[in-house]
């Protein structure tokens, strides 16, 4: 549970984007792509998901990268080298079905590109086609891109101000990709309106699409319930169910309400700690 | 002259309603003297018949009587692992007092007049762990030199490592949250038993060699097949019950709708009763329903008005059930110091709706009004729903407390192991052996939602099965 490394991926306004690099052998060992841990910073925190976005055999650790937005993650992101974290467990939730679909299309929004990145190294060794569409605010925003470039067979990069890449949305990017193109699989992470939104284009192509949810959860292993979507009309724990599922089928109203349950003791946790 | 029986003392609900601090505070000396000799002695107990693990309720009583607080003690660990545990958590009304003399024939629970022995095996495991009293171990020295993987730190996974350290066996516990406990620790409010008994049981199996291992989740970090390659010569599955059932009706999935596992783990394993200082939050409602008639239903209604008197809220938390109070299969205790406290009960109700405002909370409650009809296959007579009877009721939070399923984690990857229709793990009845050779099993795995002390029987013969299992090895 030691952090071995840590750096800075993308910092502007206040908002930044951390990499950290955390001892967990038997976690490493197992963890596949799509899967999640559960993490407290110490023993008064919270539990937060994380989704593993590396591993080491070698270092027997897993990489964690995350956006500093509420006290947890600000408090993870003021760990240095050489501390640890209170809890971790893990590889949680089922991993990413991975074969060979032929031509996939995978979109990241802001540090949902992260959750892409073990994806896409999957993908591209199972033979598929990779081609990759990256979206961020600005440019400093962005992250793993060249880990990404050569992961995918073709990599698109947008910012919504134009600072770097081409200006605008992922999903103008693969709308424009759809309809030159046939694809077999978009697979989608990132803000939810940025999936829902991949979601209404794809059902639009006909293609099946898969998004990783990121619900709020407690213990992470199906116990509590807190995480539960409703899927197709069916309610799913995303914990256990998930965290992927198929896009079309997705109750986006729901999630969007039901992860603003804390928003007011969020911010008041915000105000009164300081990490 | 027959004597009264002797009350427990406790903390007026006034005061104690505004925190999470014990309720019963039990027996003093004198108190368990007055009530062990009110005992008398039957010739053919049947006490001991209503304990899921037969302890011998006679004998220990007898041995409070003439002083001899260690030797009851020791008396209730022949059977049970845990009194301290026991004596505040039984169901007693419904277990040895109900097969008490004194209970009135035909009664559904115990009678008043009945000899309160779980206040008295309270009083006896007290004293044994403030004297630090153990039973003698039996140290084998085959069986010193091979381990035995626990997986869940709950009642049966405590239980079965304490009898196996006892052996001199190498016990590790897997658990898969980040403190140790499982039920005793997320699901019972520390007002029902205090954080500090679970603590002393959990330190004296440190101190007897039982390595735990919080933050592990067998099944995804580690499979039972390795397990075994890792060097541990039998496995015990004290995996519980627990995931929660939902109504399955409509807006069962707006904010500030829990399940009763959510609500109570957030609040006893988080900590969220002292948030921000802790900083999982829980939102506490102006008008709180809990639906169910268990024991979870009362922990979570009393912990929620705790939080309502604890915030400066109005206190207005209702538990909804279908049936009528007597049905309700909670602790008589538990729905008396739930009334006491201020939470209110409608009886013959069914929930129908939840209602939400634009945002996605929660608003109110539709409701159906039932009467009871034919008895169903549980002995109870069944709900049956007036037509037309519909009604809301105002409900800014509600807590879902209708029962727990196999926790899957484990089983869903081990398909060798084999399950009944409702996930469970099958299991012979004598040595709790699994379908897999080595494995072992017991407490809610087995058992669906069972006692505590039901757990820990079953851990207990697990225990014996994977000795002689061992033995033979």
């Amino acid at each position: 549970m030691k952090i071995l490394n840590k750096k800075v991926l993308g910092e502007v306004q206040g908002i930044k984007i951390t990499m950290l690099e955390v001892a967990a052998p038997d976690i490493a060992r197992k963890a596949k792509a799509g899967q999640f841990v559960a993490l407290m910073v110490k023993e008064t925190g919270e539990r937060i998901p994380l989704t593993i976005v590396d591993r080491s055999d070698k270092n027997g650790s897993i990489t964690l990268i995350f956006q500093e937005a509420g006290l947890t993650t600000r408090l993870l992101g003021s760990l240095n080298i050489g501390d640890s974290l209170y809890a971790i467990v893990g590889p949680l939730g089922h991993a990413t079905e991975i074969k060979k679909y032929g031509r996939i299309i995978l979109v990241g929004g802001g540090v949902g590109i992260a959750e892409i990145y073990p994806v896409a190294k999957a993908f591209k060794k199972a033979g598929n086609n990779v081609t990759t569409i990256l979206g961020t605010r600005t440019k400093d925003l962005l992250i793993l891109e060249k880990e990404l470039k050569e992961t995918s067979d073709i990599l698109h990069v947008v910012t919504d101000d134009g600072s770097y890449g081409k200006k605008g949305f992922t999903t103008d990017v693969l709308t424009d990709l759809l309809k030159k193109d046939r694809y077999d699989l978009v697979y989608a992470v990132g803000p939810i309106p940025m999936m829902r939104r991949v979601s209404d284009i794809t059902k639009g192509f006909g293609v099946k699409t898969v998004v990783s949810l990121n619900a709020l959860m407690v213990d992470a292993t199906g116990m509590c319930g807190c995480c539960r979507v409703t899927v197709g009309g069916a309610v799913k724990f995303s914990c256990v169910d998930g965290p992927e599922f198929d896009a079309g089928d997705v109750d986006w109203d729901e999630l969007v309400k039901r992860n603003r349950i804390y928003e007011d003791k969020e911010k008041h946790i915000c105000k009164l700690i300081q990490p | 002259m027959k004597k009264e029986p002797v009350k427990a003392e406790e903390l007026g609900a006034q005061v104690r309603s505004k925190t999470f601090d014990e309720v019963v505070k039990g027996y003093c000396e004198s108190d368990a003297l007055k009530e062990a000799a009110r005992c008398i002695q039957c010739k053919n107990p049947t006490c001991s018949s209503g304990c899921p693990v037969g302890i011998d309720i006679k004998t220990f009583i007898n041995k409070i009587t003439k002083n001899d607080y260690k030797g009851a003690y020791l008396t209730i660990r022949e059977k049970s692992n845990f009194p301290s545990i026991c004596g505040r958590v039984c169901p007693a009304e419904y277990q040895c007092r109900k097969a008490c003399v004194f209970t009135k024939k035909g009664s559904p629970f115990a009678s008043n007049e009945a000899i309160n022995i779980h206040f008295l095996e309270r009083f006896a495991g007290d004293y044994g762990m403030s004297n630090n009293l153990d039973v003698a171990t039996k140290r084998d020295e085959k069986l010193s030199k091979m381990k035995v993987a626990v997986i869940g730190s709950g009642p049966a996974g405590l239980a079965c490592a304490g009898e196996l350290a006892r052996h001199g066996i190498q016990v590790t516990i897997f658990e898969g949250l980040h403190k140790t406990g499982g039920v005793l620790r997320y699901g019972i409010p520390p007002f029902r038993m205090p954080r500090t008994i679970l603590d002393f049981e959990i330190d004296s199996l440190k101190k007897m060699g039982v390595k735990f291992i919080p933050n592990y989740l067998i099944g995804k970090a580690r499979t039972i097949k390795e397990l075994f390659s890792d060097g541990y010569a039998a496995i015990f599955l004290g995996l519980g019950a627990g995931i929660p059932s939902f109504l399955g009706i409509k807006g069962e999935n707006l904010c500030n709708i829990y399940s009763a596992n959510e609500f109570l783990t957030r609040v006893n394993l988080m900590s969220a009763y002292k948030f921000p200082e802790f900083h999982t939050p829980v939102n506490i409602g102006k008008h709180i329903i809990v639906i169910g008639g268990g024991n979870t239903a009362m922990d979570a209604a009393r912990a929620a008005l705790r939080l309502q008197k604890m915030n400066d809220i109005p206190a207005d938390t209702t538990i909804l059930y279908r049936r009528t109070e007597v049905e309700m299969p909670a602790r008589r205790l538990e729905i008396e110091h739930a009334r006491e406290e201020g939470v209110k009960f409608q009886f013959l109700v069914k929930p129908e709706e939840f209602l939400g405002d634009d945002k996605g909370f929660v608003r109110k409650i539709k409701c159906l009004k039932c009467e009871l009809g034919e008895p169903d296959s549980s002995g109870r007579r069944r709900p049956v729903e007036i037509k037309g009877s519909e009604f809301e009721s105002d409900c800014d939070m509600a807590v879902i407390a209708v029962g727990l399923k196999a926790n899957e984690l484990l089983t869903k990857v081990t398909p060798e192991l084999k399950l009944d229709k409702y996930g469970d793990v099958i299991v012979d009845k004598e040595t709790m052996l699994t379908s897999i050779d080595g494995v072992f099993a017991g407490g809610d795995i087995v058992g669906g939602e069972g006692t505590v002390i039901e757990a820990m029987g079953m851990a207990k013969r697990a225990s014996r099965a994977i000795v002689n299992y061992l033995l033979k090895r």
